[in-house]
């Protein structure tokens, strides 16, 4: 016995080399013949962790690449959302999925340009004309309303902000429904102004301030902003209500155009009982 | 002493974090993938106990394996490559002694005796390496180019690297 004691000691460069090459043999084993049964592998939480750290940072250098690939698929999204369906009402059914009907689209784009120290402010878009976009149209991004499209070329458009003087959006308060029109004044990009709220309704700081989709450009329900102050300008029946845009105006990125499918049909009506 | 063995745990950890990070996800031409990790145990000083040299290999290969999916596969390779080193070792240089202190590094002992001393290493370590992953001889040839082609890229990254970490002596 203490032979084989000595015998090991003698040798033990041999059998800790042995022993170990045995222990990765069994690991090697375990692993080619029951996928992740050995503790051995990249699930595990620590190995887990720093794998993923490594993938953050190399996440950076495909960033512009994912924010493009989805903002394209919450267009697509909220193309097959419920909400921008029109409710038809008609007895007689051709086919049956024709309950809901699209009425809004959206196209997703790119701002390119932006300003918003001006009295008077403008974006500009990547897409144009080629991809669908036309005059009138309504910009949003996932925040809120941006603004109007006011001039297309066949690759850009040019869209009226909602900062400058001759926006006038249709609004209403979420709470109570009562309608007014949002402008802005100039000075601070991130305040704008309620006008046309009769004094006999009583606003609250923070009531949200939604479209009222009176207007051909945007749906009902697009978030505008948040009442921050309101007053009464001596001998006036209105409130003048300052609200907090809900879209960061300095910080937009991506934006989607809102193309109103029915928009024609429905101008075209307009003007006809104008005319009579 | 405690100097000596804080710097080769911190090579070690250098090491695993440089292959399992940036290496291992260069493939260039999907079939050359250089292991300079190995360096650690290229680099272990000369009085390194014979049973801490294998257990040092062993924790290095394991922690390859850890990030790689391939348990075992490292380590057995290592742990190869470290069994092999003092006998390596005995045969290159039978003729002059090392000196105390000398560091088994090309400013200390040369650049050919650097050269011989970590390609037959290396070549131990790949050779097991790759065989060991195909575990046959099926596509003997195959694996034989892509494991040539490994070693001269890892032997290219051991060399420059040694060049860039040590300042020649003057």
């Amino acid at each position: 016995m203490r032979n084989i004691g000595k015998f090991l000691l003698r040798q033990h460069f041999f059998f800790i080399f042995l022993l170990l090459e045995i222990v990765s043999f069994i690991l090697l084993v375990q692993n080619n013949f029951y996928q992740h049964s050995s503790f051995i592998n990249t699930t595990n939480t620590f190995t887990g962790n720093i794998i993923t750290t490594f993938n953050n940072v190399s996440q950076y250098f495909s960033l512009k690449d994912a924010n493009r690939k989805l903002a394209e698929e919450n267009a697509r999204l909220l193309n097959e959302s419920k909400k921008y369906y029109m409710k038809t009402d008609e007895q007689v059914f051709l086919y049956k999925d024709t309950l809901y009907r699209q009425q809004y689209e959206f196209i997703s784009a790119k701002v390119i340009g932006n300003t918003t120290n001006n009295r008077n402010n403008y974006l500009t878009l990547n897409k144009g004309s080629r991809q669908g976009i036309q005059k009138d149209m309504g910009v949003i991004t996932s925040n809120g309303i941006v603004g109007i499209v006011k001039e297309v070329s066949p690759n850009f458009s040019s869209v009226i902000s909602v900062l400058h003087k001759d926006t006038k959006i249709s609004a209403k308060v979420k709470k109570n429904g009562h309608l007014g029109t949002v402008n802005w004044k100039g000075g601070d990009y991130r305040y704008g102004e309620l006008i046309d709220i009769p004094t006999h309704i009583k606003p609250t700081i923070g009531d949200t301030i939604i479209t009222s989709g009176y207007s051909s450009s945007f749906p009902e329900g697009i978030m505008i902003g948040t009442i921050s102050d309101f007053r009464i300008d001596k001998g006036d029946n209105f409130y003048t209500i300052t609200i907090k845009f809900s879209t960061d105006f300095n910080n937009i990125s991506y934006a989607y155009v809102i193309r109103n499918i029915m928009k024609d049909e429905l101008n075209k009506l307009t003007k006809e009982s104008q005319n009579d | 002493m405690i100097k000596l063995i804080s710097r080769n745990i911190f090579r070690l950890l250098f090491l695993v974090f440089f292959q399992v990070s940036i290496l291992n996800k260069v493939e260039l031409g999907g079939i050359i993938n250089p292991y300079l990790y190995i360096m650690f145990i290229l680099l272990l000083p000369f009085e390194t106990p014979k049973w801490l040299l294998l257990v040092a290999a062993f924790v290095c290969g394991l922690m390859i394996d850890m990030f790689s999916e391939t348990a075992g596969l490292h380590a057995a390779a290592c742990v190869l490559m470290a069994f092999c080193r003092p006998g390596i070792l005995k045969v290159i240089s039978s003729k002059q002694d090392y000196e105390a202190g000398m560091r088994p590094i090309i400013q200390d002992l040369g650049f050919n005796w650097f050269f011989s001393y970590s390609l037959v290493l290396v070549a131990i370590h790949h050779f097991l390496l790759f065989y060991l992953e195909v575990f046959s001889f099926h596509e003997f040839f195959q694996t034989f180019l892509r494991m040539l082609l490994s070693i001269i890229f890892t032997m290219a990254l051991i060399i420059l690297s040694q060049y860039i970490m040590y300042r020649p002596k003057k």
